[in-house]
């Protein structure tokens, strides 16, 4: 088979991939009922997808250790609802501290708000980027995290009361005004990501992953691909934090604390650092089992007149903990590892089988 | 005589109280092949690292193709630590990063190897010309410079079939055979088109036959890409078959310079080598 064809038909399957998924959103949205379960980890886990693409950007192919998701998620978040709660039900919102003069009127399309999201975190990204990007390792894992708490504990901080509304929150955020809003939003930014992965500067990213003194020596200059790394990243980071207040509703400091964080780094690392595909599926999957799969868990269950033992409330997180170290035992690079779940990738595995088929019948 | 390509000039690198480098000059011309070679821990390697940027040094300067590309004095703390000579006669700091360097055209590879593992073959080629590279990140991202892209990757595979590395093309990097890494390497460097090629201990490793190759392998690299190389190495009967001038270094100060044969009978490298008996 030519390679002209093969690209093609790679197309063609690519095509009819999306198609499917199409069709399943679909399916889920017309024949379900709205508080069916699939429905929350669909829209959640594509929230989260993206973050932990962002943070794979960042982690996975720069190399970059960071700990600082969650504070560019709560910036994109916050400026996401400053900016698009009614004006007409601010009073209600700000009803105790009252809200700043300047912001009292100004209200922005929802799609532009997504995008200043994104642009807010970035330049702020920009900004903290010059001196922090200096450290190295475990010390810029650090510096990201106390960036991270710092943004969080100002967002709730009394000063910016008639702002974010200090530690109460802020509410009547606009929701998703369709089921398929979230997928598009991430679809486009993922498909961003990716391009980006597969383009030079991509490749310079990875490049700083493998071998820093290498790639400075092949005359990549490290202190512009580092903070360019840092600013997308953040920049998605950000549009995923709007994702997740239209998702929510409502959000306070809380929403974005440490665990946050956590968890972004947990799907990353399941899905497999350096894997944007492994990240997906990872996102998937964690937010399914748990939010839903494991959810029997936390429910007294009698079979006949026995109650199982051990079931109560909060015994699921046990159980999912439990899980996660396996999987990190077992598939130690995650599940994708640096590979990409791509139609090269399914090809290869096909043929291996069929090899080794082959040679086990002789 | 034909033009300088390198030419380092009273270069002394002190770490702390520890002079690595001292006091060294030394002159690289167009088309040559020169090696500095030494007993370990004569200072080679960071003398390498001062002419490619990776260390700033304590005293002196550097020039390529005749425009001064580093300098430096002693200064701060090391001002009243310094034990070099030649204080106070370079008045200039110029202390370019090592991406700079490589624009500017030297190109260098290392003594224990240094590819991205993880990538192919290509890729490793490839990131060596993304510096060159046009566009900007939103240009690059959205296919928009998709011409510069493929004569990137055209340019990449041309120099991959020169050096007999195109069939390893798709190969993870790391899975080559060492010598084959080795080529990869200096193909890397070649890469980034430079005009002047600095090999760290380019046959450490090898066997005595992956040697003969990479004798042959640096010759012909030299006269296809028109190439100045200078090379430290520890294998004699490379370095003596393939140099057309080198030096010798000793606890950081140079101690002889010629050709292979007038170094192969200099006293004073034989004494570095083997050691002066005590009493005689």
């Amino acid at each position: 088979m030519t390679e002209k064809k093969k690209t093609q038909l790679k197309v063609l399957f690519s095509l009819i991939a999306l198609l499917v998924c199409a069709g399943m959103l679909f399916y889920v949205n017309h024949y379900t009922r709205p508080t069916f379960m699939l429905r929350t980890v669909l829209q959640l886990g594509a929230i989260y997808a993206l973050v932990a693409v962002s943070m794979n950007l960042l982690n996975g192919f720069t190399g970059l250790f960071s700990l600082g998701q969650a504070g560019f998620m709560a910036i994109g978040a916050y400026t996401f609802a400053i900016f698009t709660i009614p004006v007409k039900s601010r009073s209600g919102v700000y009803y105790l501290y009252g809200v700043a003069d300047w912001l009292s009127n100004i209200q922005i399309p929802i799609w532009a708000a997504i995008i200043l999201a994104g642009l807010v975190a970035a330049i702020l990204a920009a900004i903290i980027g010059a001196p922090v990007l200096r450290l190295k390792s475990d010390y810029f894992a650090i510096a990201t995290l106390g960036f991270a708490e710092i943004v969080r504990i100002i967002v709730g901080s009394s000063p910016m009361n008639r702002i974010t509304n200090g530690s109460l929150g802020l509410k009547l955020i606009p929701k998703f005004s369709n089921f398929y809003f979230p997928f598009i939003v991430v679809g486009i930014c993922i498909l961003i990501v990716s391009l980006l992965i597969r383009s030079s500067y991509g490749r310079a990213f990875k490049a700083i992953r493998e071998d820093e003194i290498a790639a400075e020596a092949m005359g990549i200059n490290l202190a512009k691909h580092k903070q360019l790394s840092f600013i997308i990243s953040s920049f998605f980071a950000g549009i995923s934090g709007a994702l997740m207040g239209m998702y929510l509703g409502a959000i306070t400091s809380t929403t974005f604390n440490v665990t946050l964080t956590y968890n972004i780094l947990l799907i990353v690392v399941i899905g497999g650092m350096g894997s944007i595909t492994g990240s997906i599926i990872s996102s998937f999957l964690v937010i399914a089992a748990r939010e839903w799969w494991l959810r029997f868990l936390d429910m007294e269950i009698f079979i006949g007149s026995f109650k199982v033992p051990l079931l109560k409330s909060g015994f699921r997180m046990v159980v999912f903990s439990l899980i996660l170290m396996i999987v990190v035992l077992f598939f130690r690079r995650g599940i994708m590892g640096t590979n990409e779940l791509n139609w090269n990738f399914i090809i290869n595995r096909l043929n291996k089988k069929k090899k080794t088929g082959g040679e086990s019948c002789e | 005589m034909s033009e300088k390509v390198l030419s380092v000039q009273d270069i002394t690198m002190q770490f702390g109280g520890v002079v690595a480098v001292n006091n060294l000059s030394l002159e690289v011309h167009k088309d040559e092949i020169v090696s500095l070679i030494g007993p370990n821990g004569a200072g080679k390697t960071t003398a390498f690292n001062v002419i490619t940027g990776v260390y700033a040094p304590t005293n002196g300067a550097v020039d390529f193709e005749g425009k001064n590309i580093i300098s430096n004095y002693p200064r701060g703390k090391m001002e009243k630590m310094y034990a070099g000579e030649n204080k106070g006669k370079y008045k200039k700091v110029t202390e370019p990063t090592p991406d700079k360097i490589t624009k500017l055209g030297i190109a260098r590879t290392f003594q224990n190897i240094r590819l991205f593992k993880e990538l192919t073959v290509l890729e490793n080629v490839l990131i060596a010309k993304h510096m060159r590279m046009k566009a900007n990140i939103f240009a690059d991202t959205f296919l928009l410079n998709w011409k510069e892209e493929k004569k990137m990757k055209e340019d990449s595979l041309e120099l991959l079939r020169i050096l007999d590395l195109y069939e390893l093309k798709d190969e993870k990097s790391s899975s080559l055979p060492y010598g084959k890494q080795r080529h990869l390497e200096i193909a890397r460097a070649l890469a980034t088109n430079p005009s002047l090629l600095l090999l760290d201990e380019p046959a450490a490793g090898l066997n005595p036959q992956e040697t003969d190759e990479l004798t042959e392998f640096i010759r012909k690299v030299r006269d296809h890409f028109h190439l100045t190389v200078f090379m430290i190495e520890h294998h004699m009967n490379l370095v003596m078959d393939i140099s057309d001038r080198i030096y010798v270094i000793d606890f950081g100060k140079m101690i002889a310079n010629g050709t292979p044969n007038e170094i192969q009978n200099n006293q004073k490298v034989i004494d570095a080598y083997l050691g002066v008996a005590e009493d005689e």
